[in-house]
């Protein structure tokens, strides 16, 4: 458990809601939060997540931190916004919850190889390198990301998609290379370091 | 000078050589024939699409389109911006409306782009090519340049999530837009008009992390097409249409389907309708071949 | 009152003329009808042929006035002539159009349409011109029972259109149950905070007031009379009795908060900081603004729950099986009680259904939500003692867990049950010249049917909730507010304004002696031939409004401005000693057997159709304008409700040769659609006695049947007539036929 875990612990002394709302994109409307139920039941993954849109909701307003954050339930989302365009009260809740994800990330409460967790920070680590996605170099991160032995074998069962790929010109080994990329990688980098200071003053996050 | 002018991201799938740069290859096909003239955003960064919050905080990502339209301000200062991808289109009209809302986020982010030389206006409207297509071209001009009516074509307009929801395409409702199978009808293939999964998830970026998750459902869209006698997919959205394409092997491996259903950009469809080579409508980047597109094509 | 004389008009618009012989039906009104003058016109509805009539009545006498054109229910203001009375022949509606045009069909068309010209002359030849009630009210003042925000509402609204009030209250002040709250939950946009309670400008308005006399610490010992001259002793505490003069009454009698002490499972009664929702407005009035303290120690509340539904929507012995309406409102107001005055208190409601009706009703609710009031789907099984307070148990029902929390307060949202007085089906009136005060009643009426409205549902004052919702069974008293349905203060206010709008109506009515709705402006009214009289009661038990008292010898007494004309007394009397001048047993007898039927070899049946007026009778008329058709055996007589049909047209139809007889009146029971509430039931009862008429004559009973017709049965009311035809032409044809 991380310090700042323990820091927000005590700074909110069981009040859950405030937290979210503090320092959860979009948090402030987890209150309004109506209870009827069309988010979970528009959830493509809905039968996947182990507590659904709308239980997250409640659950956060019972004071369930640990049940909430330690879920894998906010990494179902596959981003369609189905809930949000069907939300009577207009909750934005794919941001909510990619909110959630983000918090339980910083807080390191992230249950053990969440496979889109992981597939999110490599995304990240991937973009902002060069400021463009490399995709050979995504896809095989992705394959080895729980080690060499099980890298190999979905390598392996991917092959066919890879040389689909590679003799329609959608992927070429090139990338392994240099690849695509931003020119202004400094300005890039700046800009995006600028940011993340400017997000972890404004959270009150002290140490990472 | 062309008739329209756009400021163009294309963003990282549509490179040279990457997952969806047979996208581009039409695109570039069906723009030259309408006289649409695409000015690519110069150094243009990933929009971190749906999937980058495990690594980037709400500022970082927002500063990553922030960037991408500061640059279009600066290069091209009068036109829209105008992506091909849905997830890029969606993370820009994101950030785009996120920064209108929110002085004190406008403010970060320019704090932010200013460590790049760079200052957002966030005054110019960010567009999906359907949206050009639709709302500048319109459906009759479209229609106007058919040399190679589709006939006999019956197509599934999977519209999918990211084109549709949360934004869309003006005039359209969330649970049965109507615009691809216009386009569709626009370029003389039939549309399947009760196509159940046209706006159903396919799993986007879990598609990778979920695989068997994600597979589940796009085994429902493409045995709804078949169920529609459709035959082949269109789609507007490069993830879309890779995740329906090539997990076609891996469902009928765990299935016992027998899939082998095209799945093509609305663009490919508008090439070949607009009498292009299968080169120039990008038919050899199917991975399952589109073969009555190609015999239309090499009429 | 001068000789009858009829004259009769013929149309030949809509298609008439081209579908109609109407030479031969001009001969029909003359020969058959006894019409003495006789004309047809090409458009008789246009300003020219309505001269053409009001000339015959002016000039030549014509003082039954029969009209063959369109449905009763059209052209009404062209065809409304004063001081005689008008007959109409459905000829359009009736006739032509729900009859194809083919040659084939041109003679029973023609039969149809002959057959009505002869009906509406039976029914002007019988019919008087009514002349109104000689019972005349001339009392303006209404009378508000009940002080709080209705009955003010009522008073002031009253008195602001001019007509004088007593405001009688039983308790020593003005404010009922909005007088005991703290603050109240807002009225105007933007709804988001409780606001001040209206109850103290509105009672300074009505002192202000000198239209309005406001009776503290007082009751109602005695209503007698009838709309327009109600007579009624308002009795003091003290003791003294005043009798006032009324024209209408608007009963406002409130609801009293239902008894939580019925509820020891939810720890009332076992723990002090278990407090319902009025004690928990007067801990708030307490506290004047500050924090909020428990009964037990005084400890600021820090933690307070909210138990929705306490008592309520359950079946359980000794619930109320109803939702009060009003209580998540409440709550939530409550709620905010604490959330304004300290945001860190937490509050919680647990509720099953959250029902905050309305825009306002939701933006209040997002209101709460904004100020982290915290809701949770929970169904509480028992309230037990912890160790520094009360502790809930419940079922969250979205989280599917059992659930143990403390509170320092809980507050049971407890429900409302109305103030409506003496259930008249459980307590008997008293005899005749034998009164007695109930000091549970509210208004005390010497009605023979008992001494307070009767209860609809739950122990809620009547309402005539299909149509008229402040409107009871007895004209001239009208009931608003939480007296006769659960409702919140905004709803009190619009309903005690609506009320009384009909309480002014009804005064004004009872002025010239005319009819209420449905029968707005009938100026007829129930004559009563005593002789005949055996003094059976039907008539006084039946009448759905209360109108007929009995005297010692229990021959009727009829109050002709409570009476609504519909006409049940009359279906109900087994000696037909009443009628109304313009509707009685021969208006619509002679109707029925005016009409030809022919030989039993002709194979051309009859069917009768009574149709109520309502709805019945204008389905038909939809129908028709919708272009369904029927059979052209029937033949349609409107009545005013299916209540004032009496037997003996049943009888005298059969006995004619009619093949079948058909009644559509409206739905009955709870859920009742009847504009008269109960007249369909009432002839459903008498209806159960036909068989043994039929029986007696030796003819299927199929041949009669009745039916519930909506006013939307616009294919299923052409489709029974066609029934009808079917069942006779398998059963064949009535042997009555002479």
């Amino acid at each position: 458990m991380s310090n700042y875990n323990q820091e927000m612990i005590e700074k909110y002394r069981g009040n859950f809601l405030k937290e979210v709302q503090d320092n959860v994109e979009e948090g402030d409307w987890v209150k309004m939060c109506m209870q009827c139920g069309v988010c979970s039941g528009s959830c493509p993954l809905g039968p996947h997540w182990e507590h659904p849109p709308q239980e997250i909701f409640m659950m956060i307003r019972a004071g369930k931190r640990d049940e909430v954050l330690e879920s894998s339930s906010m990494w179902m989302c596959t981003s369609c916004y189905n809930c949000i365009a069907r939300c009577p009260r207009g909750l934005p809740i794919t941001h909510i919850m990619h909110g959630l994800a983000t918090y339980s990330k910083r807080l390191g409460l992230v249950p053990q190889n969440q496979p889109t967790a992981k597939f999110a920070q490599l995304f990240w680590d991937n973009l902002s390198k060069k400021g463009r996605v490399n995709e050979l170099k995504l896809g095989l991160s992705l394959y080895f990301m729980n080690g060499i032995g099980e890298g190999i074998k979905k390598s392996l069962k991917m092959k066919d998609i890879g040389l689909g790929m590679l003799k329609t010109g959608r992927l070429t080994p090139m990338e392994m290379i240099g690849g695509h990329g931003c020119k202004d990688t400094k300005g890039f980098h700046a800009m995006l370091k600028k940011a993340q200071e400017i997000e972890e003053a404004r959270i009150g996050k002290s140490g990472s | 000078m062309a008739k329209h002018s756009y400021s163009f991201y294309p963003g990282c799938s549509s490179q040279k050589a990457a997952s969806s740069s047979n996208y581009q290859v039409s695109v570039d096909t069906m723009c030259k024939e309408l006289d649409i003239e695409l000015n690519e955003i110069p150094d243009w960064n990933c929009c971190s699409a749906s999937i980058g919050y495990a690594g980037g905080g709400e500022l970082p990502r927002l500063a990553l389109s922030a960037r991408n339209m500061a640059l279009s301000e600066e290069a091209h200062p009068d036109q829209d911006i105008v992506a091909t991808c849905a997830a890029c289109w969606l993370a820009t009209r994101e950030t785009q409306e996120r920064l209108n809302d929110d002085d004190e986020l406008m403010a970060e982010t320019n704090t932010a782009l200013a460590e790049a030389g760079l200052k957002l206006k966030n005054d110019k409207k960010v567009r999906h090519m359907v949206e050009v297509l639709i709302e500048d071209i319109g459906y009759e001009e479209l229609g106007k340049h058919v040399k190679k009516p589709l006939e006999g074509i019956k197509i599934a307009g999977y519209v999918g999530c990211q084109t549709n929801r949360p934004f869309g395409i003006a005039g359209e409702s969330f649970e049965n837009p109507k615009y691809l199978d216009k386009l569709i009808e626009t370029v003389g293939a039939e549309a399947c008009d009760n196509y159940e999964k046209k706006v159903s998830c396919c799993g986007g970026a879990l598609a990778f992390s979920e695989p068997e998750k994600s597979q589940a459902l796009i085994k429902d869209i493409i045995e709804s097409a078949y169920d529609n006698g459709a035959d082949m997919i269109v789609t507007p959205c490069p993830v879309c249409q890779m995740n329906t394409e090539v997990y076609q092997d891996q469902i009928n491996a765990t299935y016992g389907t027998k899939f082998k259903m095209p799945v093509v950009y609305y663009s490919t469809l508008m090439s070949v309708a607009y009498g292009k080579s299968a080169k120039e409508a990008a038919l050899n980047g199917q991975i399952i071949k589109a073969k009555q597109l190609e015999e239309i094509a090499g009429k | 009152m001068s000789d009858l004389k009829i004259g009769a008009y013929i149309c030949k618009g809509c298609g008439l003329g081209e579908r109609l012989d109407c030479d031969q039906l001009a001969t029909v009104a003359q020969r058959d009808g006894k019409a003495q003058v006789v004309q047809q016109h090409d458009f008789l509805c246009s300003a020219e042929g309505v001269k053409l009539i009001q000339n015959d009545i002016d000039n030549e006498g014509v003082n039954r006035v029969v009209i063959g054109a369109c449905s009763r229910r059209a052209k009404t203001e062209a065809f409304d002539f004063q001081g005689v009375n008008v007959s109409r022949c459905n000829l359009r509606e009736g006739v032509i159009w729900i009859r194809p045009d083919e040659d084939d069909m041109r003679e029973t068309t023609q039969e149809m349409a002959e057959d009505y010209m002869r009906m509406g002359c039976a029914e002007a030849k019988h019919s008087l011109i009514p002349a109104s009630a000689q019972e005349k009210g001339t009392d303006n003042t209404v009378l508000v029972v009940g002080g709080g925000i209705t009955g003010m509402t009522a008073a002031l609204e009253a008195a602001k259109t001019g007509y004088p009030v007593h405001l009688v209250e039983k308790t020593g002040e003005l404010g009922g149950y909005a007088g005991k709250m703290w603050k109240d939950v807002p009225m105007h946009a933007p709804y988001t905070d409780p606001v001040d309670t209206c109850v103290a400008d509105m009672a300074a308005e009505i002192e202000a007031n000198n239209l309005i006399t406001v009776h503290l610490n007082s009751t109602i010992s005695k209503t007698s009379g009838a709309p327009g001259r109600f007579a009624v002793d308002i009795s003091t505490e003290s003791g003294s009795t005043s009798t006032i003069n009324i024209g209408a009454i608007i009963q406002a009698s409130g609801a009293t908060p239902y008894d939580a002490s019925q509820l020891p499972e939810l720890g009332y009664g076992k723990s002090k900081d278990v407090v319902d929702r009025v004690e928990l407005e007067q801990l708030a009035i307490a506290a004047n603004g500050g924090p909020i303290k428990r009964p037990s120690d005084g400890k600021e509340v820090k933690k307070a729950t909210f138990i929705q539904c306490a008592g309520q929507r359950s079946e359980k012995e000794g619930h109320l099986n109803y939702c009060s309406g009003d209580c998540c409102l409440t709550s939530i107001k409550q709620a905010m009680y604490f959330k304004d005055q300290n945001p860190d208190i937490e509050t919680e409601i647990l509720f099953d259904d959250l029902r905050t009706p309305g825009a306002p009703g939701e933006d209040f609710y997002r209101s709460g939500q904004d100020k982290m009031v915290t809701f949770r789907k929970g169904m509480v099984s028992e309230v037990v003692a912890g160790s520094n307070g009360p502790v809930v148990k419940f079922k969250d029902k979205i989280l599917d867990e059992d659930v143990e929390e403390e509170a320092d307060l809980v507050v049971l949202a407890t429900g409302m049950v109305a103030n409506s007085g003496v259930d008249i089906d459980e307590v008997p009136q008293n005899e005749p010249g034998e009164w007695e005060v109930s000091v549970d009643s509210i208004l005390n009426l010497n009605y023979r049917q008992g001494k307070d409205l009767p209860h609809l549902k739950y122990g809620f004052n009547d309402s005539h909730f299909i149509c008229f919702p402040y409107e009871t069974r007895r004209t001239g008293i009208y009931t608003c507010g939480p007296v006769r349905r659960p409702m919140d203060t905004q709803q009190a206010i619009d309903d005690a304004t609506g009320a009384t709008l009909k309480a002014i109506q009804e005064i004004e009515n009872a002025k010239i002696g005319r009819a209420a709705h449905p029968r707005s402006g009938d100026l007829s009214y129930p004559i009563f031939r005593k002789e005949g009289c055996t003094q059976c009661k039907r008539c006084t038990v039946e009448c759905p409004f209360g109108a007929i008292d009995e005297d010692e010898k229990r021959f009727p007494v009829f109050n002709e401005s409570r009476c609504r004309r519909c006409g049940t007394c009359m279906g109900a009397c087994p000696v037909r000693v009443i009628s109304f001048e313009n509707y009685s047993v021969d208006t619509v007898g002679q109707q029925l057997k005016n009409v030809e039927i022919p030989e039993e070899w002709d194979e051309k049946p009859r069917i009768l159709v009574l149709a109520c007026e309502n709805d019945a009778y204008p389905a038909l008329d939809m129908a028709a304008q919708q272009g369904n058709h029927y059979t052209q055996w029937a033949r349609v007589i409107p009545v005013r409700c299916l209540g004032s049909v009496n037997l003996i047209w049943v009888t005298d139809a059969l006995n004619s040769g009619y093949d079948g007889i058909i009644l559509m009146g409206c739905q009955k029971g709870e859920n009742y659609q009847c504009h008269f509430v109960k007249g369909s039931e009432m002839a459903a009862m008498r209806m159960s006695k036909v068989d043994d008429t039929l029986q007696s004559l030796s003819l299927e009973k199929e041949r009669v049947e009745t039916y519930e017709i909506a006013i939307t049965d616009i294919d299923r009311a052409p489709k029974l007539i066609n029934d009808m035809a079917e069942t006779i032409e398998k059963i064949g044809l009535s042997p009555f036929k002479f």
